[in-house]
């Protein structure tokens, strides 16, 4: 066997541990939450992509409905009254998301997001998939180098989400006015539940909790900022709510407008 | 109601060691540290076990129960089922000594890298002043008792025997926190964090935040804040260029 323990680790070829036979000696069912995450963020992944790849029934003509995975739509390929900011650009090929200025970002916001990074580590990629559960790999580096040195840049996708859940607020905005004026109706409270989770999903992040004031040594040199800091990190807390709400309003919202536009059901009005 | 709860416990020592199953009885409101006293006091007199306060503020008594890592004096029986069978086993990431004894040097060699509070230069002890909102948040991470169970649950060195040399774990990564959010400290232990302390392998994974007797948010306060800070310094070229331009070092 190796050195004798209490020889330093550092200094130790190999340490003498005790009983590393097993994977783990956890008797509860620690494999569920990693399944779960696992099977919850495959169907976001595979409803997003079909949807946001079908090009139809993302407009609800009537109610001035617009679907999240299709916003902005800015091409000629968007179908009319859908385009809030108008058509700057041509005809986009079948395999462009007509929404492909915003998605990438928000893919890359919610891949490098501290909660997801758990999530994805933890269930898909298994270091560790649960804790005090040995995971599978040889060798591993962490966060160290390419690509996983990237996740860096969480901020800057952080900056274009707010960006982009402000294009949501608007949609959100708009749709209160339909082909008949004002009115509201079922989808109007769908759309506005999706945006103020939206909103509290992008200022829980840990970066926005960082930029508002976390990064400060002193806060009693900066009072506004403290108090910013003070309500992000009330919202930090729930981050990982957040984002799994997200997901579940996002899914929900295209649903509903999907299903409104394509005739499916009627929406159900409450006003006009 | 008294009962006779089934104890598996690993003994041995740095040439050898097995599972022995053993019988000890268990009364109501006792802890599993309880039931290890009673098995040393009347079937193995010579069971090696750490422990002192039996509190939960001392640390010592750092084990695993069921494959996870928990303080003895902390884990009370009443969570498990009465013919349940419980495993305690020492804890694996460190070198065992004896039975349930584990030689946890490493973590003070990852202390001794870090360097102490450093003040400004010329202010003498007694002439500190800091605002209470200055120095709280560092306070969350002086509740630590050194148990060392997020050392031990980390995958990072848990895993991986070779990352001992270049990673110093969440405890010793969250005195890193704690020192660099101190409003008078003036070392610089951004690049530190980074390249000696090993913050890059930590993959924000929580565990140590799961298994923290104290409740300290290792990660969402200390370890994410100090990946933030990081990438202020080497990721960030707007930050940077803003620090450049306005001649600042962080407010």
């Amino acid at each position: 066997m190796a050195s004798p323990a209490g020889t330093s680790p550092t200094d130790s070829p190999a340490p003498v541990r005790a009983n590393t036979a097993p994977r783990t000696r956890r008797t509860d069912r620690w494999w569920l939450p990693p399944l779960l995450t696992t099977l919850g963020l495959a169907t976001f992944v595979i409803y997003a992509t079909v949807r946001s790849f079908m090009r139809t029934d993302y407009w609800a003509a009537e109610h001035h409905y617009l679907t999240p995975f299709y916003s902005p739509c800015l091409s000629d390929s968007c179908v009319a009254g859908s385009s809030h900011f108008g058509t700057p650009i041509g005809e986009l090929p079948v395999f462009i998301p007509l929404a492909f200025l915003s998605l990438p970002f928000l893919l890359g916001f919610r891949l490098t997001c501290y909660y997801y990074r758990k999530a994805y580590y933890r269930s898909i990629w298994m270091a560790p998939p649960a804790c005090a559960v040995g995971e599978p790999h040889e060798r591993y580096t962490g966060e160290t180098r390419l690509p996983l040195i990237l996740q860096n840049v969480h901020r800057y996708f952080f900056y274009v989400a707010l960006v982009i859940t402000l294009i949501n607020t608007y949609d959100a905005i708009l749709a209160f006015g339909g082909e008949n004026g004002f009115g509201i109706g079922l989808g109007n409270v769908v759309l506005l539940l999706n945006v103020v989770l939206l909103w509290c999903y992008t200022l829980s992040c840990h970066s926005c909790r960082h930029v508002t004031g976390g990064r400060l040594k002193h806060f009693s040199r900066n009072p506004v900022r403290y108090r910013l800091w003070t309500q992000v990190s009330k919202l930090n807390t729930r981050h990982m709510e957040f984002a799994w709400l997200t997901l579940g309003t996002l899914v929900l919202t295209d649903l509903y407008v999907w299903l409104v536009s394509s005739g499916a059901i009627a929406d159900l009005r409450f006003i006009n | 109601m008294a009962y006779p709860a089934k104890l598996r416990v690993w003994r041995g020592d740095t040439t050898s060691g097995e599972l022995q199953d053993f019988e000890v009885e268990a009364n109501e409101g006792e802890v599993v540290l309880d039931l290890i006293h009673r098995l040393q006091a009347t079937q193995t007199p010579d069971l090696a076990v750490r422990w002192n306060c039996k509190a939960g503020k001392c640390g010592s008594c750092s084990a695993e129960v069921n494959g996870r890592p928990r303080l003895l004096c902390m884990t009370r029986m009443s969570i498990f089922d009465e013919d349940e069978v419980i495993t305690v086993t020492p804890m694996r990431t460190f070198p065992v000594i004896r039975d349930l004894v584990t030689d946890v040097s490493y973590n003070y060699e990852k202390a001794r890298e870090i360097p102490s509070f450093t003040p400004p230069e010329g202010l003498e002890p007694g002439e500190y002043r800091m605002q209470q909102v200055d120095v709280e948040r560092s306070q969350e991470f002086r509740k630590c008792i050194e148990c060392f169970l997020c050392q031990d649950t980390c995958h990072v060195i848990r895993d991986h025997e070779e990352n001992k040399q270049s990673f110093a774990g969440p405890r010793y990564l969250m005195r890193v926190a704690e020192l660099e959010m101190h409003p008078l400290d003036v070392a610089d232990r951004v690049g530190d964090a980074q390249d000696v302390h090993g913050l890059g392998y930590c993959n924000i994974t929580k565990c140590c935040t799961e298994v923290c007797p104290e409740g300290i948010h290792i990660t969402d306060n200390a370890l994410i804040p100090m990946k933030e800070r990081v990438a202020d310094r080497r990721y960030d070229p707007i930050v940077w260029l803003g620090n450049k331009i306005f001649k600042r070092d962080g407010a």
